[in-house]
């Protein structure tokens, strides 16, 4: 009996116990996915359908991957909702200047180096321009997308006027027939704002989804119903529903969330991030506009970015280029997330537009262009003052 | 495994095969007319080695009928979390299985193994083979065959098990259960203390749903999901598995086997598709038991290459590797409620998978894709072919990059008893 009372006694302890023996919720401001807060019972709904699509999704050869792609699902390429690992890197071709892809015919702008067993993936074609992209991370999109087109405008200074040496312009765009315009918008010779893609050549995060449905895994829509290997308009492979469900995820995964910023050396880091001039494009604070999901209304954000195009100089200028942005220009990266890409990419950063930046400081040294007068004044900081800097951009 | 479509003249065809079963049970009052016939205790008899695990099991012999009906059940409760967020608590059924072994002939012998999964969502044939002994040296073998790679294949009944998940390395790397329609030999030799045995098999084999799954990695289980290779093979090559392994009285036993085959379709109607491609999986496994201590030692390990082609990128490996070791301390055995024999044992076991082994093409990194796990628990049986088990199971799983693991963790209850 007594043993009976012992043996009880010792289950409803380890029942009781039982949780302190899962693993750790890790601490929200270390994980890049996850919701905005606030979002009500049926976004949270839609956002767990969106989750699925985007993370556990895996396309095949009977569920219509490639024949020729890149990657076989959307999580492959944005592990952790991160940045990217030169592994899942994009090669982009065949366009020098504003005149537009001279390449087309043969595979362009997006080069499907994968293909399914029997089918031979698409080679660069010999003498074309290209560029190799990582995947951005995808936190805080929908904050991204509701910056009103008068705000982003305002950030800019295509002839520098204030003779800071940043000139920061937006890319014209040509909208697909599928998107529509938003309500704010600003237009110029029937051309709108891009705002996403290393370039800013992607108006909102729908083309954003069904491009990468179509350009990275072969998948085609009802939006981009053409198949990348044949260039034939087929049925579509994913549903209308689906890549909307996606469009919702993007849009309310949460802002990343800074972290440490109490420490001494990340509040000092911050103060040098302004002196140096590095705010100048990769702007602190943006705020959105209306919006019918409450928690990206009308909001102030801490992106880190203008969503403007910048001449980096000879040192990012790789040849190619897309939209009306020249070989040199780059949109303005958000830095936000910063500090949590290594946890995305295998556990070392590889920054820049294709990685090629093993740590924060050599992404720092090759800004040119516009980015010269700021990689100067952080050159002419001390040590001490140089770790603050960069402990700062690890906070974010 | 073959699987059953679960409607129509299939469930019929179960239903009347079940019927035996049914009548068997009410009669178990009976005992002139229901007797049960225990497996022989693997130390007990000369030469009992791993491959015979699929006889090796209790089996209820119904007068002097040839026939003889057995099976197992398995249920288990499971509260995990991943990473802090938990599914809450939950019930499993994960198998229900059946066995019907009949003496046609003298050396002439048929057993079939049918498991009703997941409360009976998936109905497969696991084994359904007709055994013909020329000589104990040589016995043909026909049917659905299990092939024999690894030791947990053949030897998966969860009754002989004190852990309640499976081996990942067994299920999720190597595909446990796998068999196929085939033919092959095998035999033992015996020679003092010492047994040899061997097994060779010719069947269907894997298709390109390997390297085309879901799972996002090369995953040599997808190809279970295909019911056509219980039909035709699906590029019309055999796949090829042997084993060979060695048994010493009272000390153990160690095996080592390998399977094989081309796995893509290379051509149809003539035409040519693709070249062969081929997967080669090599396997070791042993066991025994530590002298004065009784620590029983289970364990086994297994390399996989399969040839991707080079357009495929590297989400999905050429070479796979992992395996899982298993310690069984038993630490009381006395007579307790009316059980002569029951076993209380302290049990752990450790585990490890790497999906992708190699190092990636654009950066020299290590390719992540790896699993670990460490499982302590304690067993209860009351008798040897019941057992109750309680483990704490921790894991970790790296993704391709190499990433931050997630972690899960949680405790597991069940039973599992043969019947």
């Amino acid at each position: 009996m007594i043993r009976l009372l012992f043996f009880s006694l010792f289950t409803i302890w380890l029942l009781v116990a039982c949780e302190k023996t899962f693993p750790p919720l890790p601490d929200d401001a270390e994980l890049l996915d996850g919701p905005v807060e606030g979002l009500s019972e049926a976004e949270n709904r839609r956002f767990l359908a969106g989750d699925v699509a985007f993370n556990d999704e895996v396309f095949t050869a009977t569920t219509g991957l490639g024949p020729l792609f890149v990657s076989t699902s959307c999580g492959s390429c944005h592990a952790g909702d991160g940045k990217g690992h030169p592994m899942n890197a994009l090669t982009r071709f065949g366009q020098w200047d504003d005149t537009g892809n001279q390449y087309l015919h043969l595979g362009g702008p997006q080069l499907q180096h994968r293909a399914l067993p029997g089918y031979s993936p698409e080679q660069l074609p010999s003498g074309a321009p290209f560029a190799k992209l990582l995947p951005p991370a995808n936190t805080g999109l929908g904050f991204l997308e509701l910056v009103p087109d008068a705000d982003i405008l305002a950030m800019s200074d295509p002839d520098d006027l204030d003779g800071d040496g940043i000139s920061g312009r937006p890319n014209w765009i040509a909208l697909p027939a599928y998107l529509t315009a938003r309500p704010d918008a600003v237009s110029q010779t029937g051309r709108y704002i891009g705002r996403f893609g290393k370039k800013a050549v992607v108006y909102d995060l729908l083309q954003q989804s069904a491009r990468a449905y179509n350009q990275d895994m072969g998948i085609a829509s009802t939006y981009e119903p053409f198949d990348t290997y044949t260039s034939h308009e087929i049925d579509p492979e994913v549903s209308n529903q689906t890549v909307q469900d996606v469009v919702f995820y993007l849009r309310t995964l949460k802002a990343p969330i800074p972290r440490d910023t109490d420490a001494p050396d990340v509040a000092t880091g911050k103060t040098l991030f302004g002196q140096v001039g590095c705010a100048k494009c990769h702007r602190p604070t943006l705020r959105t506009g209306p919006s019918s999901i409450e928690p990206l209304a009308e909001r102030d954000f801490h992106p880190y970015t203008d969503l403007l195009l910048h001449d980096m100089g000879p040192e990012l200028d790789d040849g190619y280029t897309e939209g009306s942005a020249t070989t040199s220009e780059w949109r303005t990266p958000p830095l936000w997330g910063l500090g949590l890409s290594k946890n995305s990419q295998g556990g070392q950063y590889y920054l820049l537009h294709d990685g090629r930046a093993p740590n924060i400081e050599a992404a720092i040294l090759l800004h040119g262009g516009e980015g010269s007068q700021s990689r100067a004044a952080y050159q002419a900081l001390d040590a001490a003052q140089k770790t603050r800097l960069l402990s700062f951009l690890e906070s974010l | 495994m073959k699987h059953i479509s679960t409607s129509g003249w299939h469930k019929i065809g179960l239903f009347a095969l079940l019927l035996p079963a049914a009548n068997a049970a009410s009669a178990q009052n009976d005992s002139t007319w229901l007797r049960r016939v225990p497996p022989a205790a693997t130390d007990s008899v000369p030469g009992k080695m791993n491959m015979d695990a699929v006889y090796d099991r209790p089996f209820l012999q119904m007068g002097k009928m040839p026939v003889a009906l057995g099976g197992y059940v398995e249920a288990n409760t499971a509260w995990f979390a991943t990473d802090g967020v938990s599914e809450g608590l939950s019930f499993q059924l994960p198998r229900l299985t059946m066995f019907l072994s009949s003496s046609i002939a003298r050396r002439i012998r048929f057993l079939t193994e049918i498991e009703f999964e997941e409360g009976g969502r998936e109905i497969n044939i696991e084994f359904a083979s007709l055994d013909i002994q020329f000589h104990p040296a040589l016995t043909l073998r026909g049917g659905v065959v299990m092939n024999p790679i690894g030791a947990f294949n053949q030897n998966h009944d969860g009754p002989k098990w004190d852990f309640i998940s499976r081996p990942v390395s067994a299920t999720q790397m190597l595909p446990a259960t796998w068999s196929n329609v085939g033919f092959g030999l095998y035999g033992k030799f015996y020679t003092g203390d010492w047994t040899f045995g061997y097994e060779a098999y010719l069947s269907n084999g894997f298709d390109e749903s390997i390297i085309s799954n879901p799972e996002n990695r090369t995953f040599l289980p997808a190809a279970k999901e295909n019911p056509e290779r219980f039909e035709e093979s699906f590029n019309g090559q055999p796949l090829y598995t042997g084993k060979i392994s060695v048994r010493r009285q009272n000390v153990g036993e160690i095996g080592l086997s390998y399977m094989g085959g081309v796995y893509n379709k290379f051509q149809e109607d003539g035409l040519t598709l693709d070249r062969k491609r081929r997967l080669h999986t090599f396997a070791a496994d042993f066991n025994t038991v530590v002298p004065h201590l009784g620590t029983r030692l289970l364990g086994e390990w297994a390399w996989v290459w399969v040839d991707v082609p080079d357009t495929y990128g590297q989400q999905f490996g050429s070479r796979q590797h992992g395996g899982f070791l298993d310690v069984v301390q038993p630490v009381l055995r006395r007579k307790w409620l009316g059980w002569e024999k029951a076993v209380f044992s302290v049990v752990c076991r450790l585990e490890y998978v790497d999906w992708n082994a190699g190092t990636f093409r654009e950066t020299g990194g290590d390719i992540g894709d790896e699993f670990r796990a460490i499982v302590p628990g304690i067993s209860f049986r009351p008798t040897a072919q019941t057992v109750l088990r309680l483990n704490y199971r921790y894991e970790w799983q790296r993704d391709i990059l190499g990433n931050p693991p997630v972690r899960t963790a949680g405790w597991q209850f069940g039973v599992s008893s043969y019947f």
